[in-house]
């Protein structure tokens, strides 16, 4: 279990200060897999690098296991690191790569031979064992990071943004890879990236963060059915964002149609933004029974599995409706028709800006 | 060009080739000369010289002698005519080498933290480091190596300084010594340790070191391990910088040295000079360039072999 407690993280002084963390807490359980969320510049490397020792807090404090490592130096932290660009060391073979931390520790020979094979299993690179580390491919590289990661067997693996190098492909097949090996091996993963479908994917847990600061915690359908900031909901999938009144618990929208809401603690009745996601969304014929709300219709976008109606209602605001598309139907809608829309029940979210 | 009408394939490729050879030799023609001239042609005559018989007052007789390469490591005894070993010659070759060996390994030790301190500055201040690094470059060699006469003499800066703090009651004799040939070279030579090594340590990505430290390596051991075979490169080039004109070093070790403690550059001067026998002097040069070559092949194999081991 880590506890980050209360951590500010700042950059320089005087004129140059930078904050790059204010006011960060978050436990992480253990053998969970966590993912750090948030756009580029957010803080997520330096949240990583505080954990893995390479920097201390500004402010704050860093727990493991219940422990004080705020002030630890990293090579006598029980965690290790799957670097950005992999930093495999250029003038050893995969096999002395992945043998490092193990020598480190003061291993026997024999343990660390066996050892280094069974990570060359895990990570299925058998036949590279003696190849130089520039001799590989970024896919075969990325795996080698991540044996030599594994090899002391940490309590915790830190992973930042281990697949943002590899083609789309090679990054689906190393996602269900990167799963396998922690729940193989038990051991927590504290993972950056900045691509939310990823995070949706993979994680146990989720932190969205934005400058600094971790916005919200919570496991992915949290996250991307009950986003408590317009910047979460924004950031992770599709959103549409309307304008509606609260009160006692039911949310009245200005284009029409009265929802029951289950408010975030905090927002007081009144003027509320609300979310509904584009999927929830359905287009039915005027007049149509549950079409809550009238709308025209402004394009219509397919996509291969699904098609996007971009609508506008009738206080100017757009709404979009995502549908799957079945086999054989023909799109219906013309631009520019008046249609019906009806929101799923229970899909409208009250944000707290 | 027999075939006019339909030329085959492959002909205008060829000529083009050919064409292009010859360019490629006009170009190259500037460099050959000089290469020729400058070094192949003194290189030819030094060894023609080596096999001739010593003049009366220098210069050489044309006649065929192998003298010149005998006196290198033989004297003839003036009494019996008997060969003994030319110890003079002989303690000169060890003076040399080790004095070279220890300038090499003191310009390391100075040179290699001054060249990771330079390079792990911020941008805007190495320059500065730099340009003081070099300063010395632009002055004359003979004006240096006398203000380090300046520091090490009986009433120089050093003594003087020693003498007023009470350490010592009389002066240190500094000067002539091996120690102060050994000071002015390492003086002398830091620059062409700090420059490679600070352009190895420049290029060495500290990414790495953080991975070495993540995966549990201390400082001493992560500069073992992972920093020192890195910027090997750069120590090895700066080792070979140091260590070649060491050996043939001729001004410092003749001011600080003074007439006693020759060096292998003083010894072969002296048989153009005063010793009036130029065969020697020949030969000496070329076993000097020989030992040289010797001694840089077994480093570099040596250093490559370690190399491929981790
Ligand atoms: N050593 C540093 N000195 C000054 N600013 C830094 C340093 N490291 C990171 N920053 C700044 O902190 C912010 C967060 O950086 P980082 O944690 O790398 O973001 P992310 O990994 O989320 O893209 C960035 O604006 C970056 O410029
Ligand atoms: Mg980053």
């Amino acid at each position: 279990m880590i506890e980050i407690d209360k951590v500010t993280k700042t950059f320089g002084a005087g004129d140059v200060a930078f904050t790059a963390l204010r006011d960060v807490s978050v436990t992480i359980r253990e053998n969970e897999f966590f993912t750090l969320l948030g756009p580029s510049g957010c803080g997520k490397t330096t949240l990583l690098r505080l954990i893995a020792g390479f920097e201390p807090p500004t402010i704050g404090a860093i727990r493991l296991s219940g422990r004080d490592i705020t002030r630890l130096p990293p090579n006598q932290r029980p965690v290790n690191t799957v670097f950005q660009n992999y930093a495999l060391f250029p003038h050893m073979s995969v096999a002395g790569n992945i043998a490092f931390g193990l020598e480190m520790l003061g291993k026997p020979k024999d343990e660390i031979a066996k050892t280094v094979d069974e990570m060359l299993r895990l990570v299925r690179m058998e036949e590279l064992k003696h190849r130089k580390t520039s001799e590989i491919s970024g896919g075969q590289q990325q795996r080698v990071a991540l044996a030599r990661a594994l090899a002391p067997h940490p309590e915790v693996l830190l992973l930042d943004e281990p697949l943002s190098a590899l083609d789309l492909k090679l990054r689906k097949e190393m996602q269900i890879e990167l799963k396998r090996l922690q729940s193989e091996t038990g051991i927590t993963f504290v993972f950056v990236t900045h691509d939310q479908e990823e995070a949706l994917t993979m994680s146990d847990r989720i932190a969205v963060m934005s400058g600094g600061r971790i916005l919200q915690i919570g496991n992915p359908r949290e996250i991307y059915e009950r986003p408590s900031e317009r910047f979460v909901a924004n950031f992770i999938g599709e959103s549409n964002f309307l304008n509606g009144q609260l009160s006692a618990g039911s949310v009245t929208l200005e284009a029409g149609g009265t929802f029951t809401v289950q408010p975030p603690q905090g927002v007081a009745d009144g003027k509320v933004s609300v979310l509904i996601r584009p999927e929830h969304v359905t287009v039915a014929g005027t007049g149509a029974e549950g079409a809550a709300l009238t709308a025209t219709v402004e394009n219509v976008v397919y996509s291969g599995e699904a098609t996007v109606a971009h609508l506008k209602l009738k206080t100017g605001e757009a709404i979009k409706a995502r549908a799957s598309n079945l086999p054989g139907a023909s799109g219906l809608l013309e631009t520019g028709a008046q249609v019906g829309v009806s929101v799923a029940p229970g899909a409208v979210t009250v944000l707290v800006d | 060009m027999s075939e006019q009408a339909a030329y085959r394939p492959g002909e205008l490729e060829a000529e083009a080739q050919a064409a292009d050879n010859r360019s490629r030799w006009m170009l190259a023609l500037p460099a050959v000369v000089i290469i020729t001239l400058a070094a192949a042609g003194p290189l030819m005559v030094m060894v023609v010289y080596s096999f001739l018989t010593p003049g009366d007052y220098g210069n050489v007789v044309w006649k065929f002698s192998l003298e010149g390469w005998m006196n290198t490591l033989v004297q003839r005894d003036i009494f019996d005519d008997t060969l003994i070993w030319a110890d003079a010659h002989l303690s000169i070759f060890w003076r040399s080498f080790s004095l070279s060996l220890i300038t090499t390994v003191l310009t390391l030790i100075f040179g290699v933290p001054t060249a990771w301190f330079i390079a792990t500055q911020p941008p805007g201040k190495r320059e500065f480091w730099l340009f003081l690094i070099t300063v010395p470059f632009w002055t004359n060699l003979l004006v240096r190596t006398i203000a380090i006469q300046e520091l090490l003499r009986s009433e120089g800066v050093i003594n003087l300084v020693l003498l007023k703090l009470g350490i010592i009651d009389a002066p240190i004799q500094m000067m002539f010594t091996n120690f102060a040939i050994g000071f002015g070279m390492t003086y002398v030579y830091l620059p062409l340790m700090v420059l490679p090594v600070y352009a190895a340590v420049d290029k060495l990505d500290f990414r790495l070191v953080e991975a070495a430290h993540d995966l549990y390596a201390g400082r001493w051991t992560a500069f073992r391990r992972v920093i020192l075979p890195l910027i090997k490169p750069g120590i090895i080039a700066g080792s070979i910088l140091v260590f070649i004109p060491s050996l043939g070093a001729y001004v410092t070790p003749r001011v600080l040295g003074g007439g006693k403690n020759l060096m292998f550059g003083n010894l072969i001067e002296l048989q153009f000079g005063q010793g009036r026998n130029w065969p020697l002097g020949a030969a000496l040069s070329l076993m000097l360039m020989a030992a040289v070559m010797i001694a840089l092949m077994w480093y570099v194999r040596v250093t490559s072999r370690e190399q491929s081991d981790g």
